[in-house]
């Protein structure tokens, strides 16, 4: 059998290909939301499509997350499959009511009569100077609320599949695609033809330290592995994927190897969804510890424009590695 | 569907006993909430009954409906059985949302009644994208979209009103205009209270009804919904009504004056075309009595029906707060 090459891409174009291909295969899918049609998205992931596909199922809407977010609530109760694109989450507040009280609570409510079938998109994160107000990292708060599905892809080939298992999930799945993984170039290996959906993936394995992660803070954390791997320190780098429903057997599988964890979120500490995985930790695995639990957070600021507080205020590959060294190798 | 109404004997008779339905159903409501039978919240819509039930005559089966929390008439009206209604009161399995949604929470697949909707402008986003959907489906239904006077406070009733206008979405936004938000009258939270007007704004149509006239209601709504199946532009139908009892059951109604609610209760909706349909001759000895015996045996068998459900198993707590599948 000859497998076809792998073929070098961005994660904005994963992330392009997959909503072509969805909206190709199914007619009850069409994207909609602030500029994504004549500009080509904000961050560029539908350029082209608005020609390629037409008004109809590529559309512009006005600056109206609430209308616009419940519009799609509405689409998907009533038999399309929608692709609604909120800019960034630091917008989606502005359609948290729509989210929330409808596309969260209408089929629980209604005794299950309907079901919300909506995939929501956005960019999240920080990094590149945006300041407070476009530097959010929401998709905790989400994680939060029963009856939704979290998602964030992290790697090319889930930027590339998840948004097609998102579709064919009969509740409502919001994806997160964090701004700094918009330009990273991978391969895609196209003998993969889809991903799941509900489990998280072991991206380097290890013995020492679990560093339990996602989204932007990836790789992040990755290179944190290697800088490690230099003195000695095998870390194990669980990319969560999945914020909601958490899979907690695979974050114990991984603590009950290493018995430390080390969890990486750019998500503020208080109240956090790090504070989650830790208590379900200590609920289900405490006593396979052999260290406290750690957490490398963004700091509790609004996130600041200047380079060097921003990138002071969010987790670094040092941060990262120095918090597992004080596990593995406690100073005397 | 016309847009002529012909107000006959029979027609005359079936607008008088939706209204009548409605009436005694929620009075029978009312005493249940005191008999602690019902909890939670309970808004009656005693008064505003006109406006529904005009409205729904404009309405196939193949349209959809999104109602507000004050939404028994309205659902009534769109002919959810008002023995699933009770039990859903009641918070029994066998109610419309097997008790989960309880009275502000209504849903009807199978009518497309799409609630049921406590957050006040929440569901006029919702009409929209239904209205899309059934465009993009190819299927010429409207959708019926309620909301209070209250709603037009929201940035969401400016929003959708925006896009069903730029998007030709063939919504008919149905404002029920009782004057009141809760306990706030509506020159203290509008600066243009004629709700109507706001729809210049978007370049859509509208105007304001006699919202105690099931007729005058029946009139607008039924040129209103063909006018949006020719054309798909959506419209804005202000009802002027009133609520006759307090907001909720937790209302002592110190905002506004007995002689007021006394003035509309003249107005009565039930009354007037009693009084009316009696004049014109439509109306015939032992019609009301009959109308009233029928009501009262359709309510009684509601509660009945209520009283006898069953309380969903505990176990089933968590079953739809994810679905397995699209229903179909």
């Amino acid at each position: 059998m000859s497998a076809a090459p792998a073929t070098r891409i961005t994660y904005r174009e994963a992330c392009r290909q997959a909503i072509r291909a969805a909206i190709l295969a199914d007619p009850r899918v069409f994207l909609m939301g602030e500029d994504v049609g004549r500009y080509g998205g904000c961050y560029a992931v539908s350029k082209g499509l608005l020609e390629e596909l037409g008004e109809a199922r590529i559309r512009d809407t006005p600056l109206s997350e609430s209308a616009f977010v419940g519009a799609g609530i509405g689409a998907a109760i009533a038999g399309m499959r929608p692709i609604v694109e909120v800019m960034t989450c630091n917008f989606s507040l502005l359609a948290l009511d729509q989210i929330m009280n409808n596309a969260a609570t209408i089929p629980h409510m209604s005794g299950g009569q309907f079901a919300v079938p909506l995939v929501l998109r956005m960019a999240t994160g920080a990094g590149r100077q945006l300041a407070a107000q476009h530097s959010h990292s929401l998709e905790g708060w989400f994680a939060h609320i029963p009856g939704l599905r979290i998602l964030a892809p992290a790697t090319i080939e889930d930027a590339r599949h998840m948004l097609a298992a998102a579709l064919a999930d009969p509740n409502p799945v919001l994806i997160f695609e964090h701004i700094m993984l918009y330009n990273m170039e991978g391969e895609l290996d196209p003998a993969v033809q889809g991903v799941d959906i509900a489990k998280a993936r072991i991206r380097r394995p290890g013995r020492d330290v679990t560093l339990v992660t996602y989204g932007g803070s990836l790789f992040k954390t990755l290179a944190a592995a290697e800088t490690l791997a230099g003195e000695g320190i095998e870390a194990e780098v669980i990319d969560l994927r999945v914020l909601r429903p958490l899979d907690t057997a695979a974050i114990m599988a991984s603590v009950t190897r290493t018995r430390r964890v080390v969890i990486v979120d750019e998500g503020w500490r208080s109240g956090s969804l790090s504070a989650e995985v830790a208590m379900r930790i200590v609920e289900e695995a405490f006593f396979e510890l052999d260290a406290p639990i750690r957490r490398v957070c963004s700091r509790e600021v609004p996130i600041p424009y200047a380079a060097h507080l921003e990138q002071a205020a969010l987790p670094q590959p040092e941060t990262i590695a120095a918090a597992a060294r004080g596990l593995v190798r406690p100073a005397p | 569907m016309s847009t002529k109404v012909h107000l006959d004997r029979a027609h005359g008779l079936l607008l008088l006993r939706e209204m009548l339905r409605i009436r005694r159903f929620e009075g029978k409501c009312a005493e249940l909430y005191q008999a602690q039978k019902i909890r939670g919240f309970l808004h009656l819509y005693d008064g505003q009954e006109a406006v529904s039930v005009g409205v729904m005559q404009a309405l196939g089966p193949e349209d959809a409906t999104v109602g507000t929390y004050r939404e028994h008439g309205q659902a009534i009206a769109r002919g959810v059985p008002m023995d699933l209604l009770m039990a859903e009161m009641f918070g029994k399995v066998e109610g419309c949302c097997r008790g989960r949604g309880g009275s502000m929470h209504i849903f009807d697949r199978g009518r497309r009644f799409l609630g049921g909707n406590a957050i006040v402008g929440a569901g006029m986003p919702l009409a929209l994208g239904v209205a899309l959907a059934d465009r993009m489906q190819g299927r010429k239904a409207v959708t019926a979209c309620f909301f209070g006077e209250g709603a037009a406070d929201e940035g969401e009733f400016h929003e959708s009103m925006n896009l069903a206008a730029l998007w030709r979405l063939p919504v008919l936004f149905v404002c029920e205009n009782n004057l009141y938000s809760m306990g706030t009258p509506v020159g203290i939270a509008e600066a243009e209270t004629a709700i109507w007007h706001k729809a210049a704004g978007y370049r859509m149509g509208g105007e304001a009804v006699d919202g105690m006239d099931p007729v005058a209601v029946e009139v607008a709504a039924r040129r209103a919904v063909e006018r949006m199946r020719e054309e798909g532009t959506p419209y804005l139908l202000e009802c002027r009504t009133y609520r006759f009892r307090a907001h909720s059951m937790f209302d002592a109604q110190l905002y506004r004056a007995k002689e007021e609610i006394e003035a509309w209760r003249a107005k009565d909706p039930i009354m007037r075309l009693r009084d009316w349909l009696e004049r014109a001759g439509h109306l015939h000895p032992g019609d009301m009595d009959r109308l009233e015996a029928e009501v009262e045996a359709e309510v009684a068998a509601a509660v009945a029906f209520a009283e006898a459900g069953t309380l969903e198993p505990v176990e089933d707590l968590e079953r739809f707060v994810t679905m397995d599948e699209v229903p179909r």
